[in-house]
């Protein structure tokens, strides 16, 4: 009964995240208002961890799963994905190294001038 | 036979689960990241549909049952996150600082490179969310007007290299504080670049994995303006 409980709340809160994405008139897919509204219902205490959280464990783990009907989906594009074929593979490559590059080059910069920042506070 | 399939409600999830279990079996066996269990899964059943001469629509008949958890399961990615907040509020700057960089990265690279291309709208916005995890990446390409199914493609083939680049790359640009390694991995290669975070050490996994939520979110932000830059 726990993990129909938690999944009843999931599911809810999935329910209004499609009434969201339906009457709000910005192109943004229900589960991304799902997500938010999980989160912040966390945050706020509202929904207490332990009512979810076996059943969205069990959600993120299968999610793989999740992804081979959408997947298998391809064999009806196989003609639009020729045509890009090319472009997409391209375009995956480089943009995959250069989000790596600038991500990690960013987020270190500030992480060691914060770092600077605070062994010089404490030297003076 | 084939009557039975096409009226059968089971057959879609019961060779999308087998498929999957092979899949598993595969990565496991040879522990090479291109053994990827959902290509792998998929490229056995869209054989099997295609030598059986089996429709696409009596395979989703069954596997849109899976599908209907694909919503719920995304809304599940709140929990990991929330017990990650923790790292948020300790590193708020690195994290916020290094993610947005690799969000508007993922943008204008993937605009300039669509633009060389001359690619159409429909091809772009099809791209723009291929750095981000699968769940949320289907649902941005959908709204926009992309092929969600040639996004996990390319979410796939992303993940994929990321998996396998992951440590030349932090090694050849020096990338050395371990937080600024996770977060460049789970920005740019979501899920399957943070199992080898994981590999690589605690914090780099811990870090990966909160990247993986943060970036899309901030992604489904962006693309809402990008998207229009094509039109």
């Amino acid at each position: 009964m726990k993990y129909i409980r938690q999944l009843s709340v999931i599911l809810a809160i999935s329910f209004v995240a499609e009434l969201m994405e339906y009457l709000i008139p910005i192109p943004v897919a229900a589960s991304i208002y799902g997500l938010v509204l999980m989160l912040v219902g966390l945050v706020t205490k509202l929904i207490p961890l332990e009512k979810v959280e076996g059943a969205a464990d069990f959600l993120v783990e299968i999610m793989p799963i999740l992804f081979i009907p959408p997947t298998v989906g391809i064999m009806a594009s196989v003609e639009a994905l020729k045509e890009m074929l090319l472009p997409l593979c391209v375009i995956s490559v480089v943009s995959t190294i250069l989000i790596m590059v600038v991500t990690g080059r960013v987020a270190q910069a500030i992480i060691r001038k914060g770092r600077a920042k605070a062994e010089g506070g404490a030297e003076t | 036979m084939k009557e039975l399939l096409t009226q059968s409600v089971f057959f879609g999830v019961v060779i999308s689960l087998l498929c999957y279990r092979i899949g598993l079996w595969v990565k496991k066996k040879t522990g090479w990241a291109l053994a990827n269990p959902l290509l792998i899964a998929v490229m056995i059943i869209v054989s099997f549909l295609v030598l059986f001469d089996v429709e696409y629509e009596t395979y989703q008949n069954g596997a849109k049952y899976i599908s209907f958890f694909l919503t719920p399961a995304t809304v599940s990615l709140a929990i990991p996150l929330y017990r990650q907040l923790d790292l948020l509020k300790r590193y708020p700057k690195a994290i916020v600082g290094g993610i947005a960089a690799g969000v508007l990265t993922a943008m204008v690279s993937i605009f300039l490179m669509s633009l060389a291309f001359g690619l159409n709208h429909e091809q772009y916005v099809t791209l723009l969310p291929k750095s981000i995890t699968t769940a949320i990446g289907i649902g941005v390409s959908e709204k926009m007007g992309g092929v969600a199914t040639i996004t996990v493609v390319a979410i796939s083939i992303t993940g994929i290299l990321g998996n396998i680049v992951a440590e030349s790359i932090c090694r050849l640009f020096h990338i050395e504080e371990p937080i600024a390694r996770g977060l460049a991995i789970g920005t740019s290669a979501h899920a399957l670049g943070t199992a080898k975070a994981m590999e690589i050490g605690e914090i780099e996994g811990a870090m990966s994995s909160l990247s993986i939520v943060v970036a899309a979110i901030m992604t489904v932000v962006s693309v809402s303006l990008f998207a229009q830059f094509i039109p």
